[in-house]
């Protein structure tokens, strides 16, 4: 594949252009891996066990889900999390050998070794309804401008700043829709392209 | 002698069957049981105003009144996958449970490789295969979606499929070394697909199906080796041709390593039995337990779909 990270410009999990972490690798105190795209490591249990410099734990993992989003620790009690390539983590239903040479392991729901770490659509999407924190319940006109991929003020909101569920009421409960970017007054939206829908 | 006319005296109203392919195929989406339930896709199809009819003979099926679930609140969500109705008999055949390994010999682009781990609430492990690389892409954005989480993604020629990515003949204790399931759904000559693909008898060539079915036999022989005694292994594909289908079966059947065991859909599909005979070929009779199912019999496209259970 061209894109040394496997993703296609239609993938699942894009990076709006507005990302303030941009792409590039990260700071001085990630010491990645090496970009191999098809290889994924478990990620150690606890930072006593963490051999590769920089690689986040599973108990880190858990722990920001929780602090975040209030999203249960037991959430993730049938899953592995696993790195690919720089800081990308996956969440794996099943226990398998480490490394793994694999085109795709489970679901990717995070990125790491940056600033602020940001979550995926997909993951929000499916984990995201156990959240009760950082929640943007959307009306429907902005819903629709959300799921559209468009930014939109929002002064309305008094939560924190930074990646956020957003959310709608559809079919008698909240789901989640995607993940936003909250700066200054302003909803951003990350639904990736391949991902966007006019739902008008 | 070419499709349609070649399956005249396979078919018993050859004249509903010739109909029913000139007929364009109803849209049909299955709920992604891990996002929603049945009613609350339902509900939010109603919500939106999206006509359909439940399929009777699955929960979960809806054929839509329009083209395309692409632009709808339940689909954004993932709640729901197009998917063809007939498409969904393979994966009820091999019947996956919760924890099991299984493999989806030819995956892309993902339909039933889904649809596997929703029926095993996506606990234990999928591994879903496919050679093409371009087509791989198109079952990660489809499993994603979804939010499947026991995918294992792989790209091998299923042929020569090798587990040692997954420790196979290594002593670690959560190495994969063999399956407990396997679906070959395999790459075929698509004549069930004329529905959809107006081109399928056009683009047929006798060489095609000779060719395509030495692809099938190494596919299906390499799913029985690599599955445990006591599994399950299921073939299918979406075409008419005996040679693709029973002769594929017949096969397997000689290195005696398995056998085509008895299997009925669920009540209210009506499909007819493999055939014995084809030309101057004759077939192993269990390949009559095998389902083949013609467009006229359930308004779906064509199919064929056979359970065999590992013997040695």
């Amino acid at each position: 594949m061209s894109d040394p990270d496997g993703d296609a410009p239609e993938g699942p999990d894009g990076d709006a252009p507005e990302d303030p972490n941009g792409d590039a690798p990260e700071g001085p105190d990630a010491a990645p891996p090496d970009n191999d795209s098809h290889r994924f490591d478990r990620l150690p249990a606890t930072a006593a066990d963490r051999v590769v410099p920089g690689r986040p734990t599973r108990a880190e993992v858990v722990a920001w889900w929780d602090e975040r989003y209030g999203i249960p620790p037991e959430t993730w009690g049938g899953h592995t999390f696993w790195e690919r390539g720089n800081g990308k983590l996956w969440a794996f239903a099943g226990a398998v050998v480490t490394p793994v040479d694999a085109e795709g392991l489970g679901l990717r729901i995070l990125r790491t070794r940056q600033e602020h770490w940001k979550p995926s659509t997909n993951a929000v999407q499916r984990f995201g309804g156990a959240a009760t924190r950082n929640v943007v319940v959307l009306e429907r006109d902005e819903a629709v401008r959300f799921a559209r991929g468009d930014d939109q003020e929002l002064p309305r909101w008094d939560g924190d700043w930074g990646y956020v569920i957003a959310a709608h009421e559809t079919a008698g409960a909240v789901e989640p829709i995607g993940v936003g970017l909250y700066l200054h007054g302003e909803l951003r939206s990350t639904v990736p392209k391949g991902r966007r829908e006019e739902l008008g | 002698m070419r499709p349609p006319q070649r399956y005249a005296s396979l078919v018993d109203d050859f004249d509903a069957f010739r109909a029913a392919c000139d007929r364009p195929l109803p849209s049909v989406v299955r709920v992604n049981t891990l996002k929603a339930s049945v009613d609350r896709a339902r509900r939010a199809l109603d919500d939106a105003g999206v006509g359909y009819e439940a399929v009777e003979w699955h929960p979960g099926l809806f054929r839509l009144d329009e083209r395309g679930p692409g632009t709808s609140w339940p689909y954004f969500h993932g709640w729901l996958h197009g998917q063809e109705e007939v498409s969904t008999l393979p994966a009820l055949a091999l019947d996956p449970q919760p924890g099991e390994v299984v493999w989806d010999a030819c995956a892309a682009p993902g339909s039933k490789a889904t649809q596997l781990s929703a029926l095993m609430d996506d606990e234990g492990v999928v591994i879903g295969n496919d050679n093409n690389l371009g087509r791989l892409s198109a079952l990660r954005h489809n499993a994603e979606r979804l939010g499947i989480t026991n995918l294992a993604v792989t790209n091998q020629d299923a042929r020569n499929f090798s587990l040692k990515p997954f420790g196979d003949r290594g002593t670690d204790p959560e190495r994969i070394e063999q399956f407990d399931r396997a679906l070959v759904d395999a790459p075929c000559s698509c004549e069930g697909t004329i529905r959809k693909n107006p081109d399928a008898f056009e683009e047929w060539s006798l060489g095609h199906v000779e060719g395509v079915a030495g692809v099938q036999r190494g596919i299906l022989r390499r799913a029985v080796d690599a599955t445990r005694p006591g599994g399950t292994v299921v073939y299918s594909t979406c075409t008419f041709a005996p040679e693709e289908n029973e002769a594929v079966l017949d096969h397997v059947l000689d290195r005696g390593d398995c056998e085509v065991v008895a299997w009925e859909p669920p009540a209210g599909f009506e499909t007819d039995p493999g055939v014995t005979e084809w030309g101057e070929e004759t077939y192993d009779p269990a390949v009559e337990r095998a389902h083949r199912v013609y467009p006229h019999r359930n308004d779906t496209g064509g199919f064929f779909c056979a359970k065999l259970e590992v013997t040695a």
